[in-house]
């Protein structure tokens, strides 16, 4: 059965085989999907658990997919012309992906972010031409938000803000996109689908698609345990900003994840699986295991929205060896 | 000795919303622990059940993460400016 979505899968990618691409903004999307192996070992057999691997995006996330929507649109709108520079609140992955397409379509790119973002970030957006403004980091992602709206204030005829957490194109991009690859990559036999809340774009637009294939998917999202967390990308709505583009009816379920046991799943993906991922796929990974168990049979899909490379000074990998027994793992999950 | 502690916003629901609060002690074990008696819950968040400083939060005294000076050990007098920021910058 694995063997045979896994065919029928490849069959479909190589159909549409890519291709040289014109522009590196081409290659967003159409990330590959790959079956957990070791870390479901001991689930019933007829439980499967597949990640879509979002780093494979040209700038590193998922970030890219609602970007580029976003943008495009803008341009398609009029909002964004010759002249404006697109400006955003971000903790860093879509302020790369922003970096990125302004870079190729010519337009500047202003960034708010927290000042305690990770030094890969400042580093590879620095180096993609955008500039930074820096916000309190004990602010967080909502200080960045209120200081973005005040920089937009002062000069609201300068900017476009592609204003993610507001945008209906940043859902829309996964229910046209992610939501659609994830159906056609399982042959239409997904049964969960569970991602991370950031913004809720992924799940919202992706969960929305699949839940019109299919009103039997259950759609469950992901989210810290408490205001004061260390997964980067993830949002704790009880005591965030909620953003405009969520809605918590949509949803089947939420999972509140420990920083700690994402972390610890970072560890396992990498030690067993030689993957290297965020905090944020740390807890996704997580979740859905704790789902799995509880099944007799089901093809769960959850989404990685980047690999770890951008995380390796922060304190995900700092010191992490006083804590863990490399090669005799032992994780209370 | 009395020092001022700068509280990120997810841990101002234990201190009334204050930004910045007094706190005291010779070292910021101590401190962690006068927070605690002032706003009962805030030591479990900053500290694991093993009493370390908790991977995802840093602590500086003025300025100097703990973990490069002498951790909950490192000694604190009147004035020192304290700052507990989340090693994350949030969502998205």
């Amino acid at each position: 059965m694995i063997t045979s979505i896994t065919a029928r899968a490849l069959a479909r990618e190589a159909a549409v085989e890519p291709r040289i691409a014109n522009s590196v903004l081409d290659l967003v999307g159409n990330t590959p999907v790959l079956q957990i192996g070791r870390i479901a070992q001991g689930l019933s057999p007829a439980v499967r658990i597949f990640a879509k691997l979002e780093g494979f995006n040209p700038g590193g996330s998922v970030k890219d997919r609602p970007a580029l929507k976003m943008v495009q649109e803008g341009i398609r709108s009029g909002k964004l012309a010759a002249g404006k520079s697109i400006i955003d609140s971000t903790s860093g992955n879509t302020g790369i992906a922003l970096a990125l397409i302004g870079r190729v379509l010519g337009y500047p790119v202003e960034l708010v972010m927290p000042s305690n973002v990770s030094t890969e970030r400042k580093r590879i957006i620095a180096a993609l031409g955008a500039k930074i403004i820096f916000s309190d980091p004990l602010e967080g992602s909502d200080g960045a938000i209120r200081l973005c709206r005040k920089v937009l204030e002062e000069n609201a005829d300068k900017y476009f803000k592609p204003d993610q957490y507001f945008n209906p194109m940043n859902p829309q991009v996964h229910y046209e996109t992610t939501g659609p690859e994830i159906y056609r990559q399982t042959g239409g036999e997904i049964t969960h689908f569970i991602a991370g809340i950031g913004t809720g774009g992924t799940i919202m637009g992706a969960g929305r698609y699949l839940k019109e294939k299919n009103p039997r998917i259950r759609v469950i999202a992901v989210e810290p345990d408490d205001a004061l967390h260390g997964l980067e990308g993830l949002k704790h709505m009880a005591s965030s900003i909620v953003p405009g583009i969520y809605d918590e009816k949509a949803l089947d379920e939420k999972i509140a994840i420990s920083t700690e046991d994402a972390y610890a799943m970072v560890y396992r993906l990498a030690q067993e699986e030689g993957l290297l991922v965020g905090q944020s796929s740390g807890a996704a990974m997580h979740a859905t295991l704790r789902i799995a168990r509880k099944l007799r049979s089901g093809t769960l899909v959850t989404v990685f929205p980047d690999f770890g490379d951008k995380y390796l000074t922060t304190n995900l990998w700092v010191g992490w060896r006083d804590k863990m027994s490399v090669g005799n793992l032992n994780f209370s999950i | 000795m009395t020092v001022r502690v700068r509280v990120p916003t997810p841990l101002r629901k234990f201190t009334n919303g204050a930004d910045e609060v007094n706190g005291q002690g010779g070292n910021v074990r101590a401190l962690v622990e006068d927070l605690d008696r002032q706003f009962p819950g805030i030591k479990e968040r900053i500290c694991d059940e093993t009493g370390k400083v908790r991977r995802f939060v840093n602590v500086y005294v003025n300025g100097d993460d703990i973990r490069f000076l002498q951790n909950l050990e490192t000694s604190l007098k009147e004035g020192d400016a304290i700052s507990i920021v989340p090693a994350i910058a949030g969502g998205a």
